[in-house]
C-alpha cells in the first residue's frame, strides 16, 4: 500500500511537472514551402533559437508552393491561420501582416530590408514592417551550355537580344535535335521582364495599371510565333488552362530544352538534379531596345496579426532575420543575400558550393542591377497576381489559337480593370 | 435444454433493441404512427440539411455578393451583378465577345456541351455492345464482366494518373511506339527479310480466300478477284521496305499537341474506360430483364440475330437505355477529377469544363472569385435540375407511374 502511495505521488508530480512546462511553452506555427532546401535550413536556425529561448517552440509544417498560393488566404481571412508563413504574394496579404515595429529594432529593418520592405507595404500612409526576405529572385534564363558546345554555336554576348538569344538557340535546337529550344515557366511574371525589355511599361503616369501597350505587344507577339515555330513547346504555355502555374525545370534537367527562362530559386535543384549530366549556366539577362530586365521577386517571412503570441512571434523573425542566421540561411540555401549588410559583405557558399551554382548567383547578382523601375513597380504592386493570372491565361489562349492576340489583349485589360475595381 | 449459438448472440441485441424500445414507444404514443415516419426520416433529413441543403442555399447567397472575403458577412450585396457580367454577351456562342466573367464561363459551358454529345453517344453504343457480348454465354464472361467493371471501382484520381503515365510525351505509349520504330527501320534495311515479309502476307490473303466460302457465289466471285488482284500486286509491285522505313519519328505529345485533336480523344476515351462499366451493369440488368422465350420464339421462327437485336431486344432495352443516356449526360456534365489531372483543361482551353472553370475560380490562384463561382454553380445546377427531371420523368414512365 506504501510502495503504491509513493508510486501515486511521484506520478502526480511528475505530471504537474510536465503540465507547468507544458503551459509555460508557446508553440508558434510556421507555414513552409520550399523550392529545395529552404525548409531544412529554417529548422536548424529554429533549432538554435528554441535552445536560446526554452519558452518558445516553433512548428514547422512544411507545404507544397500550391497550398500557400491557394489555400493561405482562405485560412487567414477564417482566421485559422499559421502565425507566420513565407509567401509569394508579398503586397497582397498586407492586411493580414502582423506590425513588428513595436517588438523589433526598426532602424536594422529599415536599413537592410528597405526595399522588400516597400513590398510587402501597400499604400504610401503603410510604414509597416511586415517580414523579410527569405529569398531575392530575379527571373533569368539558364542555358545548357554542353549543347551549345556540340552544336558548335557561340553563346550570345552580354548585350545580346531576346531576338539574338532565339536565333542562336534555334540553331542548336536544329542541330542537336533537341524537343525544344527556349522553355519560359508557365507565369505572368516571367513574362514581364522580357516584356519590360521591349518597353512594356505596365502604368500609367498616374500610377495605375495600364498593361497592354507596344513593348507588351511586342513580346506577346514573338511569344505566339516562338510556339508557332516549335523554338518553344507546347508542354508548358498552351499546356495548361486558365492561370495555372507550370514549370519548365523539368524539360532543362531532362535535356529537353537548350533554354529555361526562370530564376536563382532553380539553382539548388540544378545542382542536385543535373549533376554531372551536362553544364549548365545561367546567363546575362536578354535585352531588347528598352533595357535588358528580368522581374525582381521573392519569397518573404511573414507574421500574421492573428496570432495569440505577438511578442514571441516578433522574436522569432528578429532571430531569422539577425545578420548572422541570414547570412548562413542564404549560403545555405544558395540565395542572393537580400540583406544589404550581406550584400556587401558577401556571402562565402563554400568550398561544397557546386562552382556552376556559384557563378550562376553573380550572373543573377549582376542581372539585378540592370532591372528597369517599372519592375519594381510592379512587384510592389498589391493587385500584381491579377495581372500575372490575366497574361499567362489570355496569352496561353492567343498560343493556342484561342483568341487572336487582340482579343487577349481586350480580356487582359477587362480583367486587370476588374481586379483594381474589386 | 442446450442453448444454441443465435440465443447467445440474440440475448445482447434483445438487451439493446429492449432500452430503445421503451422511448421510441413513447416517441410513437405521442407523435402517432404517422408521425414517427417523421421521425425516422430526421436524422437523414439534418444531414442533408447540414452538409447539402444549407451550402446549396449559401451558394444561391453568396452569387448576389461581391468582393473578396471569403466571409459572407464581409460580402456587400450586389444584387444580379453577377450573372448580368456573365449574360453580357454579344453573342453566347462566340464567347470571346463576352465580358470576362461570362468568357470563361461559356467556353467551358460549350467544351462541356461537346464533350457529352461525343462522350455520351460513343461510351453507350460501347457499353451496349459489351453488355450484348457479356450477355451471351462466352467463356469466362464473370472474369470479363468483373474486368469491365473494373475501372468504375478505381478513384478517378488513380485512373489519371495511370493514363497520364501512358499518354505523356515520356510516356509508356510513345516508348512502345518508338521502339516499334525503330524495330520497323530495322527491318526495312535487311532486304531478305522483306521476303519474308511478303511471304507473311500472301499466306493471310490465302487464309481470308479460305473465309470466303462461308459466302454466296458472287461475293466468292469477286472477293476471290479481288484476293488476286492484291496478291499480284504484292508479288510485283510492292517494296516492303518502303513500308516499313518510316525514318525518325518525333513522339507524339498525345495530351497537349494543340494542332490536333488528341487531347479531346484521350479526353473521351479514359473518361468513358473508366465509367463504362457502369453502364454496361445497367444495360446487362435490362438485357437480363427481357423474357427467354421471346428469344426462343424469334429463333425458331428462324429470325436472323440482326432482326432480333433490332426488332427484339432494342425496342424491349429501350426504357433502360434512356435511362443509361440520360444518367450518363448528367454525370458528362460533372466531368473534372479526370481531365483536371490528366490535362489541366489544356491545350489552351480545349478541354476545360465547367466544373474546372467553377474550381478555379472559387479556389485556385491568388485572385478567388468567389460571387461569380457562385453565380456560375446555380447556373450549371439548373442545367442539371433540367436533366435530373428528365431522367426522374423517364424512369417514372418506365416504372408504369405518374409521369
Amino acid at each position: 500500500m506504501r510502495k503504491f502511495s509513493l508510486i501515486a505521488v511521484v506520478g502526480a508530480t511528475y505530471a504537474a511537472f510536465v503540465s507547468v512546462a507544458a503551459a509555460q511553452t508557446v508553440e508558434l506555427r510556421y507555414m513552409c514551402y520550399a523550392d529545395a532546401n529552404e525548409c531544412e535550413v529554417a529548422r536548424e536556425l529554429l533549432d538554435k533559437f528554441e535552445a536560446k529561448n526554452p519558452g518558445i517552440k516553433v512548428v514547422i509544417d512544411k507545404v507544397g508552393f500550391s497550398v500557400v498560393r491557394d489555400q493561405l488566404e482562405t485560412r487567414l481571412a477564417s482566421g485559422q491561420g499559421p502565425d507566420m508563413a513565407r509567401v509569394t504574394t508579398l503586397g497582397g496579404l498586407n492586411k493580414y501582416y502582423l506590425d513588428l515595429r513595436p517588438y523589433v529594432k526598426a532602424d536594422y529593418w529599415e536599413e537592410n530590408f528597405s526595399q522588400p520592405l516597400k513590398w510587402l507595404r501597400v499604400g504610401a500612409n503603410d510604414k509597416g514592417i511586415y517580414g523579410f526576405l527569405t529569398q531575392l529572385t530575379i527571373t533569368g534564363p539558364f542555358v545548357n551550355k554542353t549543347m551549345f558546345a556540340e552544336a558548335g554555336v557561340p553563346l550570345p554576348n552580354e548585350k545580346a537580344t531576346w531576338d539574338d538569344w532565339a536565333e542562336a538557340v534555334a540553331k542548336v535546337q536544329k542541330k542537336l535535335n533537341v524537343y525544344a529550344g527556349i522553355v519560359i515557366d508557365r507565369s505572368g511574371h516571367r513574362f514581364a521582364g522580357p516584356a519590360m525589355s521591349y518597353g512594356a511599361k505596365f502604368f500609367n503616369a498616374e500610377g495605375q495599371p495600364a498593361v497592354i501597350d507596344a513593348g507588351f505587344k511586342a513580346m506577346a507577339e514573338r511569344m505566339v510565333k516562338w510556339h508557332k515555330d516549335g523554338l518553344m513547346p507546347n508542354d508548358i504555355w498552351p499546356a495548361a488552362s486558365g492561370a495555372k502555374w507550370k514549370d519548365g525545370g523539368d524539360m532543362f534537367i531532362n535535356k529537353d530544352a537548350v533554354m529555361h527562362m526562370s530564376g536563382p530559386w532553380r539553382i539548388q535543384s540544378y545542382v542536385e538534379k543535373i549533376g554531372n549530366q551536362f553544364d549548365w549556366a545561367a546567363v546575362p539577362e536578354p535585352c531588347g531596345p528598352a533595357g535588358c530586365s528580368g522581374m525582381p521577386g521573392g519569397a518573404a517571412m511573414v507574421a500574421f496579426k492573428q496570432t495569440k503570441h505577438p511578442a514571441e512571434v516578433a522574436k522569432v523573425m528578429d532571430f531569422m532575420a539577425a545578420e548572422e542566421n541570414l547570412k548562413v540561411y542564404f549560403e545555405k540555401t544558395l540565395q542572393i543575400p537580400a540583406h544589404k549588410g550581406l550584400a556587401k559583405k558577401g556571402l562565402d557558399y563554400g568550398s561544397q558550393a557546386s562552382p556552376a551554382a556559384v557563378a550562376a548567383l553573380k550572373v543573377f547578382t549582376a542581372n539585378y542591377d540592370k532591372l528597369l523601375p517599372q519592375s519594381h513597380q510592379l512587384q510592389g504592386y498589391s493587385k500584381n497576381a491579377a495581372i500575372f493570372n490575366a497574361i499567362a491565361t489570355y496569352l496561353s489562349q492567343a498560343i493556342t489559337g484561342g483568341l487572336t492576340l487582340d482579343e487577349a489583349y481586350k480580356k487582359i485589360d477587362e480583367e486587370v480593370a476588374q481586379a483594381v475595381k474589386n | 435444454m442446450a442453448i444454441t449459438l443465435s440465443a447467445i448472440l440474440n440475448r445482447p441485441l434483445g438487451l439493446i433493441l429492449g432500452l430503445i424500445d421503451r422511448p421510441m414507444m413513447a416517441v410513437q404514443r405521442r407523435f402517432g404512427t404517422v408521425g414517427m415516419v417523421y421521425i425516422f426520416l430526421l436524422p437523414n433529413l439534418i444531414i442533408f440539411g447540414l452538409f447539402s441543403f444549407t451550402p446549396a442555399l449559401l451558394n444561391i447567397w453568396l452569387s448576389f455578393t461581391g468582393g473578396s472575403s471569403p466571409l459572407i458577412s464581409e460580402r456587400p450585396f450586389i444584387g444580379l451583378s453577377n450573372y448580368a457580367d456573365i449574360f453580357a454577351c454579344d453573342s453566347y456562342l462566340q464567347p470571346q465577345t463576352c465580358k470576362v466573367a461570362g468568357f470563361g464561363f461559356w467556353t467551358s459551358l460549350w467544351n462541356t456541351l461537346v464533350f457529352a454529345l461525343i462522350q455520351v453517344p460513343v461510351m453507350t453504343l460501347v457499353a451496349l455492345a459489351t453488355a450484348l457480348v457479356l450477355n451471351r454465354r462466352i467463356w469466362g464472361r464473370g472474369f470479363w464482366r468483373a474486368m469491365y467493371f473494373y475501372p468504375v471501382m478505381l478513384s478517378p484520381v488513380v485512373v489519371s494518373i495511370i493514363w497520364d503515365w501512358i499518354l505523356k510525351r515520356r510516356g509508356i505509349l510513345n516508348q512502345l511506339l518508338t521502339d516499334s520504330i525503330k524495330w520497323s527501320n530495322k527491318v526495312a534495311e535487311q532486304p531478305d527479310a522483306m521476303w519474308f515479309v511478303k511471304i507473311g502476307v500472301l499466306f493471310f490473303l490465302a487464309l481470308g480466300a479460305l473465309y470466303l466460302v462461308r459466302f454466296s457465289r458472287w461475293a466468292k466471285i469477286i472477293g476471290g478477284i479481288g484476293l488476286a488482284a492484291v496478291a499480284v500486286w504484292i508479288v510485283a509491285v510492292w517494296d516492303p521496305a518502303a513500308t516499313f522505313h518510316i525514318g525518325p519519328w518525333r513522339p507524339i505529345n498525345w495530351l497537349v499537341d494543340r494542332d490536333s485533336v488528341w487531347p479531346t480523344f484521350w479526353v473521351v476515351f479514359v473518361y468513358s474506360w473508366a465509367h463504362l462499366g457502369f453502364y454496361m451493369l445497367i444495360l446487362l440488368a435490362g438485357l437480363q430483364a427481357i423474357p427467354r422465350d421471346i428469344y426462343e420464339a424469334a429463333t425458331m421462327d428462324g429470325t436472323s440475330p440482326w432482326r432480333i437485336l433490332y426488332r427484339i431486344t432494342l425496342p424491349l432495352l429501350m426504357p433502360t437505355l434512356l435511362v443509361v443516356l440520360v444518367l450518363s449526360l448528367i454525370k458528362a456534365f460533372q466531368v473534372f477529377d479526370e481531365v483536371y489531372i490528366l490535362t489541366g483543361g489544356g491545350p489552351g482551353d480545349a478541354t476545360r469544363f465547367v466544373i474546372q472553370h467553377i474550381y478555379e475560380s472559387a479556389f485556385t490562384g491568388e485572385t478567388k472569385l468567389y460571387g461569380i463561382a457562385a453565380a456560375y454553380s446555380v447556373l450549371l445546377a439548373f442545367v442539371i435540375f433540367v436533366l435530373t427531371a428528365m431522367q426522374i420523368f423517364l424512369t417514372r414512365r418506365q416504372a408504369g407511374g405518374v409521369s
